[in-house]
């Protein structure tokens, strides 16, 4: 490459260094596509940038936080109650984490529907798909934290359902909990998966992630490309990424409103000798799940109910997993109706479950 | 041959040794981590009987309580005719802990909409099994609960 003259001397020192000058080619050459589907090419960026947030809102609520049953919740109280700008902190790490899982199941169902996952991004959509466990993880342990009733019953439930593996449920419900029963051990436990386990495995798949979009550049949607005609296309630096900053700075706006409107609530503190709350409820990215085993009935062919709605999400879980090398007429490059029809009827599953789960009686 | 280290058997040697080594490596590292994460047995709740601190005349009748069953919770009814019951308060769902609904008059489980009737049994929703029962005897002002019904 031609040395620039607008650098000045610090970054040709650093450059005979580090090799700024490679690092600025890959970003000049980095180009987005433009066409109808353009759109969702934001929301992977927005969800990283919300990981962005959930890490240093999390950095900053370890400074005060304690994790353990007797303390846990009387600290995060004194953080919601005496420390300035405790409430803040906390309340975008809540709606920031909501926000991202959102964020992510658009990215993960517009890369679905679009047939992104075709060769060769089989371990793009691989590494995604473990992603979003992942963020799922982040959730279900970083419930329990605050350890307040809702919290408390949400574990014993999500902990029991692990039980309902055949074979090794009771040994892997036992190492989930640290114990038979959820109680201070399971709250040390979901601690340092939540800090420490789960934001190193991510740090490492995103990485991976974010290589290999880099390697193969940003997919053109089949659709598109059986259109035919020029692509046109936009630099990712400065253009893209100036609009995916209108995005961010958006998203942290409306964070801020909802953390101010709308802060996290503590309610009371966990005790295992009261009766689980009326309308107790999971976080809304489980409630389709949580509404599904409400239906389920006690006995399925002779099997537990639950056993069979556990099995069924987890084989539901890998399907979305393998559905790159299941589909083949998408790895061909030909339209795959019934692999698009598979994407619209797990999200219309989804919302409906989501939506009775919100609206249908406690008792019924 | 003026390199023993050309030699292909000798060479097969060294790299199985080295193989072996680290997979011996591997096993001596991921065996005490993996017994670490396994929690030690913790002593199963020993209690088979406990005396409540509640006196048979403050149980109004049609109403249920929650008491402490060694570690885990348990739940005294007072039927609408006046008859005590225990039973383990652990929803045999998903380990919710139950309540006593006086408006249907049955023992129910908020987490997934479970019911049981007054003898335990699981009449309703998803819950698989019945609530263990235990025996109750008030006995002057206190309320003997056991095991073994």
């Amino acid at each position: 490459m031609e040395p620039v003259e607008t650098h000045g001397a610090v970054w040709r020192w650093l450059d005979r260094r580090i090799g700024l000058a490679d690092l600025e080619y890959l970003a000049r050459k980095k180009q987005v596509p433009l066409h109808r589907h353009t759109i969702w090419y934001y929301f992977g960026g927005m969800t990283l940038f919300l990981f962005a947030i959930q890490v240093a809102t999390g950095i900053l609520l370890l400074f005060y936080y304690r994790p353990s049953a007797e303390e846990a919740y009387e600290s995060v109280q004194f953080l919601m109650a005496e420390v300035e700008f405790g409430w803040l902190i906390r309340s975008i790490h809540a709606w920031a984490a909501n926000m991202m899982i959102f964020t992510l199941f658009v990215h993960m169902f517009s890369v679905l529907l679009l047939g992104v996952y075709r060769p060769p991004r089989e371990i793009t959509w691989f590494s995604g798909v473990a992603l979003m466990g992942l963020a799922m993880g982040f959730g279900f342990t970083g419930y329990l934290l605050p350890w307040n009733e809702l919290a408390y019953f949400a574990t014993k439930v999500g902990t029991e359902i692990t039980g309902a593996v055949p074979l090794v449920g009771s040994f892997l419900r036992r190492l989930l909990r640290g114990g038979d029963e959820v109680t201070g051990a399971t709250l040390t436990r979901f601690y340092g998966i939540h800090v420490a386990v789960l934001p190193l495995l991510t740090a490492a798949l995103v990485g991976l992630h974010l290589f290999l979009v880099q390697k193969h550049g940003m997919s053109v949607p089949p659709s598109v490309e059986r259109g035919g005609g020029p692509l046109r296309t936009m630099p990712f630096v400065p253009n893209f990424l100036l609009r995916d900053m209108v995005g961010w700075l958006a998203a942290l706006a409306g964070l801020a409103a909802l953390a101010a409107f709308l802060p996290a609530e503590l309610g009371r503190k966990a005790d295992p000798f009261v009766s689980a709350p009326i309308g107790i409820k999971p976080e809304w990215y489980f409630m389709f799940m949580f509404q599904t085993l409400k239906y389920l009935p006690a006995r399925i062919l002779g099997i537990d109910g639950e056993v069979v709605g556990v099995l069924g999400f987890g084989l539901g879980g890998l399907f979305l997993l393998l559905i790159p090398v299941l589909d083949r007429r998408t790895a061909r490059g030909e339209p795959s109706r019934l692999f698009f029809w598979i994407g619209i009827a797990l999200i219309v599953y989804m919302l409906v479950l989501t939506y009775l789960g919100y609206t249908a009686s406690a008792t019924k | 041959m003026a390199y023993a280290i050309d030699d292909p058997s000798r060479r097969r040697f060294v790299n199985w040794f080295l193989g072996t080594s680290a997979g011996a490596f591997l096993l001596a590292v991921l065996y005490p981590v993996s017994r670490y994460l396994v929690p030690p047995p913790s002593g199963e709740s020993a209690a088979g009987t406990v005396t409540l601190a509640i006196k048979p005349e403050d149980v109004k009748p049609n109403t249920g309580q929650i008491f402490k069953f060694g570690s885990r919770p348990g739940i005294l009814v007072r039927t609408a005719a006046g008859e005590l019951r225990a039973f383990s308060a652990v929803c045999t769902h998903l380990n919710c802990t139950v309540q006593y609904r006086p408006d249907f008059g049955q023992i129910w489980c908020a987490c997934h909409n479970g019911h049981f009737d007054l003898n335990g049994k699981n009449v309703e929703g998803p819950p698989p099994r019945p609530l263990e029962a235990f025996a109750v005897n008030a006995r002057g002002n206190q309320i003997v609960v056991s095991k073994g019904a």
